[in-house]
């Protein structure tokens, strides 16, 4: 755990004034606040640090602990402890360490190792991220395989500490959004719960690719019937299907098969077309005797 | 439905904002015997623009300017999305 420079953290230097840090934390949050940047992660941690660092610096009581300690931040508590100890000689008290008390609901905040070994667990005021009303929104992702993700079914998610059970519709797409109301963390002073939102990632299958509703798939197809015609199997979603080659097909023919894709989002029985590629496969490791009846049929063909 | 008057007492804000905001067509009040309230689907973005205003000093345009800016980024990250799903058909050899 290594120490973080506040000031730095807000560009500025320690004899920044209350009303230097207020500006500088608004500068930086209106670039990095998550309200700002939409599915950024990297800024959502950038924005984390900049509150944190706001949060110790624009209180005077914790500025002055981060000031006095700074680098020697691993003392502090022993230092406080001695500190205590001195003041309430001839008193009695129950080995009170000085780093609790600062209270407050602190769900939904993030502050790092460093700040909680200074300030305590849940040393953080909680004066933006606390609810005041409306209860924050929780973000979480759900990960589906493709054939999952094919059929409507059910799956129970864990969230402050219910089971709250969803039905996933048949045919949901990758990075589709849905929202649970009132399942996120609950409100302040009578407001309303926040609202639990799903993102869903569909992974990719090794047999099929999707776009939208439909499904692309590649079909190795031997030489022969792709030269004289013949007839394969395929697995689909939803059961085998049998091909026809047609005689003389090409390598990268594409075969269309209506309805055989994806199932729609929320209709039932209906399902986009499954785009089959047919991939000619040459032979190889050829016995002298094929060799002898392809330099034939060479011959032949160059005379046509 | 929420309170008007509620709501900015427990925010410790004046009313004067909300007003404002409705002003600017930001948010759509409701006028009752007992005072302006807001439909509570109205609520998240009612407290996005608190945030802005109070936590980072924007006013009410360019609360305005920002939504828009926002909407446009979010249309744009969905047809980003489309699009590298539309590549990833050809990626991979296949």
């Amino acid at each position: 755990m290594a120490f973080i420079d506040y000031y730095k953290v807000l560009g500025l230097d320690k004899t920044a004034s209350a009303d230097d840090i207020k500006k500088a934390y608004r500068k930086l949050a209106r670039k990095h606040h998550p309200d700002m940047n939409p599915n950024d992660k990297e800024a959502n941690l950038k924005f984390q640090q900049i509150n944190e660092a706001n949060e110790v610096l624009s209180d005077p009581d914790k500025r002055k602990k981060y000031d006095e300690y700074g680098e020697n931040w691993k003392h502090a508590e022993q230092f406080e402890h001695a500190k205590q100890q001195q003041q309430q000689q001839g008193y009695t008290y129950g080995g009170q360490t000085g780093f609790e008390g600062f209270g407050g609901d602190f769900s939904g905040e993030h502050f790092s190792d460093f700040f909680e070994s200074l300030f305590g667990r849940g040393g953080g005021s909680g004066r933006r991220s606390q609810a005041k009303y409306r209860g924050q929104d929780y973000q979480a992702e759900l990960h589906l395989g493709l054939r999952e993700a094919a059929t409507t079914h059910q799956h129970t998610l864990k969230v402050n500490d219910q089971n709250v059970r969803i039905t996933i519709p048949a045919g949901i797409a990758n990075g589709q959004v849905i929202k649970l109301k009132g399942h996120g963390a609950p409100g302040g002073n009578g407001g309303p719960a926040g609202d639990l939102y799903i993102t869903f990632i569909v992974e990719d299958d090794e047999h099929f690719k999707r776009s939208g509703d439909d499904l692309y798939a590649n079909v190795d197809v031997d030489l022969y019937a792709a030269l004289l015609g013949g007839e394969i199997t395929f697995d689909t979603l939803n059961g085998k299907v049998k091909l026809k080659v047609k005689p003389e097909t090409q390598n990268g023919t594409k075969v269309r098969l209506k309805g055989k894709g994806f199932p729609k989002y929320k209709k039932e029985g209906e399902a986009g077309d499954l785009i089959i590629t047919y991939n000619v496969i040459l032979p190889t490791g050829l016995s002298e005797k094929e060799k002898e009846l392809i330099r034939e049929l060479a011959s032949v063909s160059s005379k046509n | 439905m929420i309170s008007i008057t509620h709501y900015c007492t427990i925010h410790n804000i004046d009313t004067s904002f909300i007003h404002a905001l409705a002003d600017e067509g930001l948010i759509v009040l409701t006028i009752a015997t007992d005072g302006p309230f807001i439909e509570e689907e109205q609520l998240p973005d009612l407290e996005s623009y608190t945030r802005w205003h109070y936590e980072m000093g924007v006013n009410t345009e360019g609360i305005d300017v920002i939504r828009h800016l926002l909407d446009r980024i979010r249309n744009m990250q969905g047809e980003m999305h489309n699009l590298r799903m539309r590549l990833n058909l050809y990626e991979n050899g296949d």
